[in-house]
């Protein structure tokens, strides 16, 4: 099969490269548009160091065949502070010290983010549920579950005060 | 059936660094033109922290603010030689040696000050916000960037220094096996509270209370993250992790250090740590090593508290359900023979 032209919207701007059948995603973000943030850990869908938005939803961006979701629309990290202010999500990693190494920490703030966007309010069952694809060797978790928990009030907090819904994603439908 | 909960305690002392057959490590620093302080190693940072431990090191005795210090590491084609990251020596050894360079490089600072300021060196020092003062008449001050830019252009003087740190090799006396290998220990205990399901057989951390004494604390928020997430490994060794199978093919079982299990978010336990601060002779600010040790003492705490739960004596690494469920069959029928689990 020959090589094809990827058009996707990444971090709200229209992006194409050409791609191998059988590039993932990961790939393409990281060798073909130069977004670094989604490590490559494992490759294999271990550690979920990759991980990334996909219309909405936390992929393991190694594991998918970037020809399979032409057209989609994909948030990294870079995509969460564009504007050059920290999320609420990155703000609560920031103060709880709940990075270390840091080797994770874009894939566990991807996957906070689309747990709090469809759920503003987790337990700590959920936390752990949503990030339980997502390894870190440095911290024992604690840090990294306390701040999601802490991002989520910021969170809810802030889009109260503002009279805005409580997902963001309710915003943009 | 039940859920049986049990509590368990251990202690471990460790050493800082080896004597390996002498284990140094060293470092250089010069000023920049602008009075930022470049730290130049080849001392490995794998995410411990060690670039942010030695920033601290290097500006408190510059007397400058942690923003004024650049570290540059980990090329040993260009870095000044060091032995490595291991043996928990990081801290200690580079520590050490940054202290040395910049105590150097503070003198030549401070005399640089003094030919600007027209007094004795001996009678400034830097008031950690990037200003040197004369002691007693604060408002005679000079800014470190005039300095570095007077010694630059002006003086023809170099702003750096030199450090090394070296733990000498020391061999074992024949007659007494006597010897010095390492440069101080730390100590600590955990204490280690769980639940052993005896249907099953599977084991759950509950709570694991850690007291360390490490000397100083140098960065007291990554030393607690260095016993928690130490702790968390130790619980994972003690608990999950083989690259051996648990039966009788290799095939049946996890053949990378990728593939085998470790513990998630779900199955993290309560944590306190305390840390008890008495300073080192031999350490830098009075550190000692902190990397290797956390490890350890969970493991064992773990397995007392199996014992406590369930009077299973577990002895061998992961303790999985089936060692667990092995034991208390053997507990049942009143087998002594066969209580360990070690077969």
């Amino acid at each position: 099969m020959a090589s094809q032209v990827i058009a996707l919207v990444v971090n709200d701007e229209e992006r194409e490269f050409i791609a191998k059948p059988g590039t993932s995603l990961l790939s393409g973000l990281r060798d073909s548009l130069g977004l670094t943030a989604a490590k490559r850990g494992c490759a294999q869908g271990g550690c979920g160091a990759c991980t990334v938005l996909v219309d909405g939803k936390a992929v393991l961006s190694c594991l998918l065949a970037v020809e399979t979701i032409n057209g989609a629309t994909v948030r990294t990290l870079e995509g969460v502070a564009a504007d050059g202010q920290l999320d609420e999500v990155q703000s609560a990693f920031l103060d709880g010290f709940a990075t270390q190494c840091g080797f994770c920490t874009p894939g566990m703030i991807m996957a906070a983010e689309a747990l709090l966007d469809r759920n503003p309010d987790p337990g700590e069952d959920e936390v752990a549920e949503a990030i339980s694809g997502n390894h870190c060797r440095c911290t024992g978790y604690r840090p990294i579950m306390n701040a999601i928990v802490d991002a989520a009030r910021r969170r809810r907090e802030a889009r109260a005060a503002a009279g805005a819904p409580a997902r963001v994603s309710e915003e943009v439908a | 059936m039940a859920m049986l909960r049990g509590r368990g305690y251990a202690s471990v002392n460790y050493p800082t660094g080896m004597n390996l057959g002498g284990d140094p490590s060293q470092a250089l620093i010069h000023s920049t033109t602008m009075g930022n302080f470049v730290v130049s190693l080849s001392s490995v940072d794998v995410g411990q922290g060690l670039k942010t431990v030695i920033t601290q090191c290097a500006a408190e005795t510059l007397g400058l603010p942690c923003e004024n210090v650049i570290i540059d590491t980990a090329d040993t084609d260009t870095g000044p030689h060091c032995m490595g990251t291991f043996a928990s020596r990081g801290t200690h050894r580079v520590g050490n040696a940054v202290i040395m360079a910049a105590e150097e490089a503070r003198q030549v600072m401070l005399e640089v000050a003094a030919e600007e300021l027209e007094v004795d060196a001996a009678d400034l020092e830097p008031d950690g916000t990037g200003y040197i003062r004369l002691k007693g008449a604060v408002e005679k001050k000079i800014h470190v960037s005039e300095v570095a830019l007077a010694a630059h252009f002006k003086r023809g003087r170099t702003i750096s220094g030199r450090g090394i740190f070296l733990k000498e090799k020391s061999d074992p006396v024949p007659e007494t096996g006597e010897m010095d290998p390492d440069s101080c220990q730390a100590h600590a205990c955990t204490v280690a509270d769980v639940e052993v399901d005896d249907e099953t057989g599977e084991v759950r951390v509950l709570e694991l209370h850690n007291v360390y004494e490490i000397g100083r604390a140098l960065n007291p928020a990554i030393a607690t993250q260095q016993v928690e997430g130490g702790a968390w490994m130790g619980m994972s060794h003690a608990l999950f992790e083989t690259t051996e199978p648990y039966y009788p093919l290799r095939d049946h079982g996890p053949a990378s250090f990728t593939e085998y299990l470790i513990p998630g978010p779900a199955d993290i336990p309560v944590q306190e740590s305390v840390f008890l601060e008495r300073p080192a002779a031999s350490g830098p600010y009075g550190a000692k090593g902190i990397g290797e040790m956390t490890a350890n003492p969970p493991i064992a705490a773990i397995a007392n508290a199996i014992f406590d739960a369930c009077g299973v004596r577990v002895d061998t690494m992961p303790f999985t359900p089936e060692r667990v469920l092995r034991g208390l069959d053997a507990l049942r029928s009143g087998d002594r023979a066969a209580e360990s689990t070690s077969s």
